[in-house]
């Protein structure tokens, strides 16, 4: 065939040998797209996750926006009907009383341990496929790679999606609360902020969730990881 | 430097006074495995040479350290004490990127439970290897479906594995393992899950490439039938090696045996 792939391996240096171990982004981008396009319904129920854990996120700090939006523009009866309603100003600001805080703190905690933990599931149950990637000439960069870039996908789908639902959630219940002035009060930078933070914090949170268990397969010796499903 | 150098006198020294070099050499290879509190022993000091195009069987009760054996062979785990060469180089020496060219280039792997990737379609399979080893879309897809063609299954190149019969999963892997033409195949008990008749065809298979293309095959098995097609028979009991069998000797035991 051609003469590098049979090339005796006595005559390698490790900068010959790096190049001919190769798996272009392009390759990288389609394997992970198809890895959860073909196992949809497993992939779809970890990004459900990561929505839900993304929206309660995202509807938390969206009802402090949108308060502290309407606030202004509320007469004092609105206003008074708000804090009738249960929430607490600190500072002129909604959000920030030691007990909202802690209720921003709590759902980012969800979110963290839903996001980790639903990663960490999925990328356990594939420790033989990574295994078999590395019998097959796989360097650990390669795994890595590939389940990074699928997280990154569940994470910007799951993201975007939980932080739509969370925001919207979060609107309706206002206007039942205090009727149809929400909408004109509606703060748009700081909706669209916290949807992108949310996005992004799934996107990150997923990321850290495969990571570790990826690299940890990756790092395993190939009948290691193969071995450890079939256990 | 002067390592490599030696290796390469030690290789070209092979080729040029025709002798048929070792392609795996094992010395003293013990393997530790920890289960807890309990450990097992499952190789004992295993001393191995296979040269170049052979068929060896590794045969041997369950248990008794084949599958250990094995990985070993393959470079797939590391050995507790002992060395393993392959083509004469130690392998504990290689750096993860000479250990991926090996695992890549050098060896093709066959396994019991056929091991291919679930999401990939049976070219895909065939063709990952290629593309780790740096082939063109036009050169991958061109091997992979001569490949396919080889081991029978052409019109099934778009199947997943879930959609083939085990025999049928089974050519997939063995036509992945022959993706970068590997100078040695590993197969671990590449007929257990079949049944009789499919796995008499792989065993043909097998015999046929390692003719065909002189490629060394080192099959895990205690699949009698293997037997007819070995080259050699290396038998593993309680983690060492018992016996090393030739064919000649060995058509005698069989005809004792029936």
């Amino acid at each position: 065939m051609d003469g590098v792939s049979s090339s005796p391996m006595v005559n390698r240096s490790s900068t010959v040998i790096q190049k001919q171990v190769v798996l272009p982004w392009r390759q990288v981008l389609r394997i992970a797209f198809q890895s959860l396009k073909v196992r949809l319904s497993r992939s779809l129920i970890t990004t459900a996750t990561l929505a839900l854990a993304v929206a309660f996120v995202a509807y938390t700090w969206s009802g402090y926006g949108i308060l502290n939006a309407l606030w202004h523009q509320a007469d004092t009866k609105l206003q008074e009907t708000i804090l009738a309603s249960g929430y607490e100003m600190a500072g002129g600001q909604f959000g920030s009383t030691p007990k909202d805080r802690w209720l921003a703190i709590l759902s980012l905690l969800v979110c963290v341990v839903g996001i980790v933990n639903a990663q960490l599931m999925a990328v356990t149950e594939r420790f033989r496929e990574i295994g078999t990637y590395k019998c097959l000439g796989a360097l650990n960069s390669f795994i890595v790679r590939i389940f990074v870039l699928e997280a990154i996908y569940q994470g910007l789908l799951g993201g975007a999606v939980g932080g739509v639902a969370g925001v919207l959630v979060g609107t309706v219940s206002l206007v039942l609360k205090f009727g149809w002035l929400v909408l004109p009060a509606w703060p748009v930078t700081t909706m669209l902020a916290t949807l992108g933070l949310a996005t992004l914090l799934a996107v990150v949170l997923s990321f850290l969730g495969v990571m570790y268990p990826a690299l940890v397969a990756a790092r395993m010796q190939p009948a290691v990881a193969m071995r450890t499903e079939q256990v | 430097m002067d390592n490599a150098d030696d290796r390469a006198a030690a290789q070209s020294a092979g080729v040029n006074q025709d002798q048929v070099h070792n392609v795996v050499r094992l010395s003293q290879v013990t393997k530790l495995f920890r289960m807890g509190d309990n450990e097992v022993l499952a190789l004992k000091g295993i001393n191995l040479a296979i040269k170049a195009g052979e068929y060896i069987s590794i045969m041997g009760p369950s248990g008794s350290g084949k599958s250990t054996l094995f990985n070993m062979i393959g470079a797939l785990d590391k050995p507790t004490s002992g060395k393993v060469f392959i083509d004469e180089v130690d392998v504990a020496q290689l750096d993860a990127y000479e250990l991926a060219w090996l695992r890549c280039r050098k060896i093709g792997y066959i396994f019991q439970t056929f091991n291919l990737i679930q999401v990939m379609t049976a070219m895909e399979n065939v063709t990952l290897p290629m593309i780790f080893a740096g082939m063109t879309q036009d050169q991958y897809l061109e091997k992979g479906m001569e490949l396919l063609r080889l081991v029978g299954l052409a019109d099934r190149y778009q199947h997943k594995p879930s959609e083939l019969s085990g025999g049928q999963q089974q050519r997939v892997a063995i036509a992945r393992a022959l993706a970068n033409d590997p100078t040695i195949v590993l197969a671990d008990e590449p007929t257990g899950n079949l049944d009789l008749s499919t796995g008499e065809d792989i065993i043909n298979l097998l015999k046929m490439l390692s003719k065909e293309r002189q490629v060394t095959i080192i099959s895990a098995t205690h699949d009698i039938k293997m037997i007819n097609v070995s080259d050699r028979v290396i038998w593993i009991r309680d983690g060492l090696v018992d016996r090393i069998e030739d064919r000649d000797k060995l058509t005698v035991s069989i005809g004792k045996v029936t």
